[in-house]
């Protein structure tokens, strides 16, 4: 009572003063009537994706006088109904971070470039010059396997598009990755194995549409909350629905959970393997469906960790150089192997109890459930992480439970484009547009063609992957290299002992582009100011293969420009005769002495959209700057990759007028359900399903085992570490940091750990720790409450936190197949400070 | 493994610590330490519970919770933010109600209830700690737009 007096009474003495400091509104703006006037107050409002996650939520953006001033959900949008969460609400002010980077700066010393000089502002022309010299040096020195560029799910899809064609025809380089590497690749691996093309045959209508939803390591809750809210939407409206979440520890998610399941980490291998075996047990294949859609598989076994060749775990492996082959076995097969995860060996492996187990796999087998299987990073980020993906088909495909409304496994995309840019565009060191590979010379043939360019461009070698391309710098095989739109030195694994020395490594020259001045950019030797976001024109494809696309609505400060204007301007810098091999200019001499600039984007085609066709209600800086409408050409040259194979996008202009599309686009229709003969032009005539990525339409069930984590905790380091997100902050928080609200609502990462272990170790809640790994350390503090409950023997670390660089600590181990790191396991201990 | 993971130390500490005095120009500017090094963790502070509530940047923010809401259950089971700001608790609670929007499924029919989407309250409205952000926000709302543009139209006009 006395407690609420006082409140109240600070409410009365404080409300006058707190109301005008906080609006900065004078006291004579104050004593003014009302401001009506419809010309004064009415506000430019524009449609655009949220810059955040792979949810792919519409926003509607208001913008007066040259700046976003509010932003809301967009309740035309089938994605999110009107609906954001707390960080697209703040998106507003993700542009206004006071310490905007508005000028290059280059490291100097005494007036020129220095590896340890300070930054300094340069001019883009002086940046260019230097970054130039650096390229066209180790391009002379070491080839196209000297240079190499990093970027992003976070790239618009055209962006990422002029990046993939200016290393891998422009620079004949494929050392060019995105960080979809560190969140998405096994999802890819896990499509290209299981189906034979990539991403969800489903999309989110399934969840208006399931009977049961089961989570496996997904913290959809604060990773996707807004599917979360159509998730929680289903289970609450409709009481008779359930919901299974799985995890290494509780975590918000849990607050839905019917069945909520908490195991030991990394047995989740073996919980796959024990439903497939509860489904032939107890009677409940599908076989019918087996018998027209589906053959076996038993994929190669002890395929290593990914770690360097020498390290003694690659060294006892196998199998590794082969770890993505399979040979075809029988059901009997398949069905002989799962039989040996009985509920009594998977319960004392996984911890989980009996009971648990069997509810949760009659889910799957109860004919009459439509499920709903969803994951991230808990099976992404995963030394057997493509296993996991190809396992949990197996259970989808084992009751026909797939690519009808309802039943569907759903893999979740972590970034806004991962798979509109990262995957669809194919910027992985192995990929082309439209899910061809390198690899394959005729996929290469395919992309030269489309491209206008000489056949023998695009090299064969599969290119560094994110992981591989920190050994290089490390290493000093890759000199010249180029960050877009990520925070690498924040997000990749193992940073003490691979990526910082690789980008201080004398020899090497860091570029670094960016809006935010981030770590990554602190350890760069020159910095490149970048327009974000609505500062340019751009297109996302998210999670349920949405194409989005926005216009610019306001201009970028200072000196900054987009990604695209950087590449495009960086490419007039090169000619082919400085980086084309003689052979392909003898035998095509009306290439020579033109710059990539010419050859990539002046081909006819990429300059074929005249800036009439812009519309005039929207700027455009890029397309005013080149002459030409840019992102047109760009996106229509990109899609004849995908027309009339199964990934058909419309035409640009659509896009514009709609809130986005799910490809296949054909004949103006999306396709909300792959493989499905209702919904999917793509389906042969007198099959209902038909995975046609694959030879007869048949999908691929996995037998694979259980094998052990890369590190497991020991004597020495008693505690398993995992790492991960919070919802408050996207990624490593260089834009939600620095949202005052954002960054109050959790300032600083902490270590989540059980109360008993605190008190074991002799720590409080709020105690300062070092958390330690073999690799490196960090400095934090203890939660022991919170929206965390970790079981004994674990700590949860998140990584937004620039203070507390947790992937000094984390282990470089990655799923061999996919190269992706599984940042949710490794042995750490714990010290007080 | 430990041996090679110990000589793989040793090559970092070598790299590194031409890297340590390479990287002195600190433009990261939400940390105090050079990469390498590790500056004391902020102490942790208990939510803010003033009950002032907080002016938002744009009608359709959703405020933040100006009261520590530790402990709260909000789950399958119950939902405590409710007990005080649904419709009917509002008199007794004085709190504010959950705005309107919050009674509309995903067609923007309304419900005789708050809508089963807007359950979970802290995905979008979210408590404050003090603390004072290591950057500025330059963010500027639109009633200080207005007021700075007549400002100036004033000035041009004299």
């Amino acid at each position: 009572m006395t407690v609420k007096m006082t409140r109240r009474e600070a409410l009365k003495a404080k409300a006058v003063a707190a109301a005008s400091a906080a609006a900065g509104i004078s006291t004579g703006a104050e004593a003014q009537n009302l401001v009506t006037d419809r010309e004064i107050t009415e506000l430019k409002w524009s449609k655009a994706p949220c810059r955040f996650c792979g949810t792919g939520c519409s926003v509607m953006v208001g913008t007066k006088s040259g700046r976003v001033v509010a932003t809301h959900g967009d309740a035309k949008a089938p994605v999110n109904r009107g609906l954001n969460c707390v960080k697209g609400y703040f998106l507003s002010k993700i542009m206004y971070g006071g310490d905007r980077l508005t000028q290059p700066l280059l490291r100097k010393r005494d007036g020129e470039f220095h590896k340890d000089g300070e930054f300094e502002p340069v001019s883009w022309d002086e940046a260019f010059d230097i970054m130039a010299e650096k390229f066209k040096a180790t391009l002379t020195e070491k080839g196209p396997d000297g240079v190499g560029m990093f970027g992003s799910g976070q790239w618009t899809v055209w962006e990422g598009y002029a990046a993939a064609k200016l290393f891998k025809a422009g620079f004949r380089s494929n050392n060019i990755d995105p960080n979809a590497r560190h969140c998405m690749a096994s999802a890819v691996a896990g499509f290209m194995r299981t189906f034979g093309i990539d991403e969800p045959m489903g999309c989110y209508d399934d969840f208006e549409h399931a009977d049961a939803f089961v989570l496996w390591g997904s913290n959809m809750a604060e990773m996707h909350p807004i599917l979360w809210t159509r998730l929680t939407d289903r289970r609450l409206s409709y009481p008779d629905t359930q919901v299974a979440v799985l995890s290494t520890y509780e975590h918000r998610s849990f607050d839905l959970a019917d069945i909520p399941i908490v195991f030991t980490p990394h047995t989740d291998l073996a919980i796959l393997n024990y439903i497939a075996n509860y489904i032939i047990q107890s009677g409940r294949v599908n076989e019918e469906f087996l018998r027209e859609n589906v053959r076996f598989q038993r994929g190669r076994t002890d395929i290593g960790y990914g770690l360097r060749p020498d390290h003694p775990l690659e060294v006892a492996s196998v199998n590794s150089a082969e770890a993505n082959e399979s040979d075809e076995i029988s059901f009997d097969n398949y069905a002989a192997f799962v039989a040996d995860y009985d509920v009594d060996t998977v319960s004392e492996l996984s911890g989980v109890s009996k009971s648990k187990l069997e509810a949760l796999a009659e889910l799957y087998a109860d004919p009459d459930k439509k499920v709903m299987s969803l994951w991230t990073m808990g099976f992404n980020q995963h030394v057997r992480g493509v296993w996991c993906n190809n396992l949990v088909y197996n259970l989808h495909l084992l009751t026909g439970k797939i690519a009808t409304p309802g039943n569907s496994p759903f893999s979740l995309t972590g970034q806004p484009s991962a798979c509109g840019t990262a995957r669809e565009v194919g910027t992985f060191a192995h990929r082309l547009p439209a899910d061809l590979v390198v690899t394959d010379p005729e996929h290469r043939a395919t992309a030269e063609q489309i491209w206008k360019l000489p056949a023998g461009t695009v090299p064969e070698k599969v290119g560094a992957h994110a992981v591989l391309q920190n050994r290089h710098l490390k290493d000093g095989i890759i000199n010249a290299y180029w960050v877009q739109v990520n925070n690498n030195m924040q997000a990749a694994p193992n940073m003490m002992e691979e990526t910082l020395p690789g980008y201080r490594n004398p020899e090497n020259f860091i570029v670094v582009s960016d809006a935010y001045p981030t770590v990554t950019c602190e350890a760069a030797d020159l910095i490149l100011p970048t327009a974000m976001w609505v500062e340019k024109e751009g297109a996302y494809g998210n999670a349920e293969r949405r194409t989005q696309f926005w216009h610019q609505l306001v201009d970028a400060p200072g000196e900054s420009r987009s990604d695209l204007w950087q590449l495009m301007e960086f490419s007039k810098r090169f000619t082919t005769d400085e980086v084309w091999p003689e052979e392909i200019l003898a035998e095509n001499p009306d290439y020579r002495g033109r710059t990539l600039y010419e050859v990539l984007f002046e081909n006819g085609q990429v300059n074929a959209y005249p800036l009439e066709d812009i519309d005039d209600d929207y700027a455009n800086d890029e397309a005013q700057h080149f002459g030409f409408y840019v992102q047109k050409g760009l996106f229509e040259e990109y899609a004849r990759f995908g027309r009339d194979h199964g990934h058909d996008l419309a035409p640009f202009d659509t896009y514009h007028d709609v809130r986005g599309l799910r490809w296949p686009v054909v004949d103006g229709q999306e396709t909300p359900w792959r493989y499905n003969a209702d919904y999917d032009p793509y389906v042969s005539e007198g099959r209902k399903i038909d995975f046609y990525g694959k030879p007869g339409g048949r999908a691929n069930i996995f037998e694979l085992p259980y094998e052990p984590p890369a590190e497991a905790p020991d004597d020495e380091y008693p505690f398993w570490l995992s790492t991960g997100r919070v919802l408050e902050h996207w990624h490593s928080g260089s834009m939600t940091q620095r949202v005052p609200e954002l960054h109050k609502a959790v300032p600083n990462a902490l270590v989540y750990m059980h109360p008993l272990d605190a008190r074991e170790m002799g720590f409080n809640r709020g105690s300062e720790i070092r958390v330690i790994s073999r690799r490196g350390a960090i400095r934090s503090r203890v939660e022991t409450a919170g929206r965390n409950r970790v079981p004994r023997g674990l700590v949860f670390v998140p990584w937004f936190d620039a203070t507390q660089l947790i992937n000094k600590v984390t282990l470089d181990a990655t799923d061999p197949i996919s190269k992706q790191t599984d940042f949710k396991k490794c042995a750490v201990r714990l010290e007080a400070v | 493994m430990r041996q090679s993971t110990l000589a793989l130390n040793a090559v970092a500490i070598l790299v590194l610590s031409a890297g340590i005095a390479a990287t002195q120009s600190d433009v990261a500017q939400l940390r105090s330490a050079p990469l390498a090094e590790n500056a004391e963790a902020p102490p942790m502070r208990a939510q803010m519970d003033t009950d002032l509530r907080q002016v938002r940047n744009y009608p359709e923010q959703p405020p933040v919770i100006p009261h520590a809401i530790e402990n709260y259950q909000v789950d399958l089971n119950a939902n405590k933010c409710l007990t005080c700001h649904a419709r009917a608790r509002t008199g007794q609670s004085q709190a504010p109600m959950v705005s309107v929007t919050h009674y509309t499924d995903r067609d923007g029919q309304v419900l005789g209830a708050i809508s089963a989407r807007r359950y979970f309250c802290t995905q979008c409205h979210v408590p404050q700690h003090p603390d004072d952000p290591a950057v500025t926000n330059t963010f500027v709302d639109i009633d200080t737009l207005l007021a700075e543009e007549a400002a100036r139209g004033a000035q041009a006009d004299d």
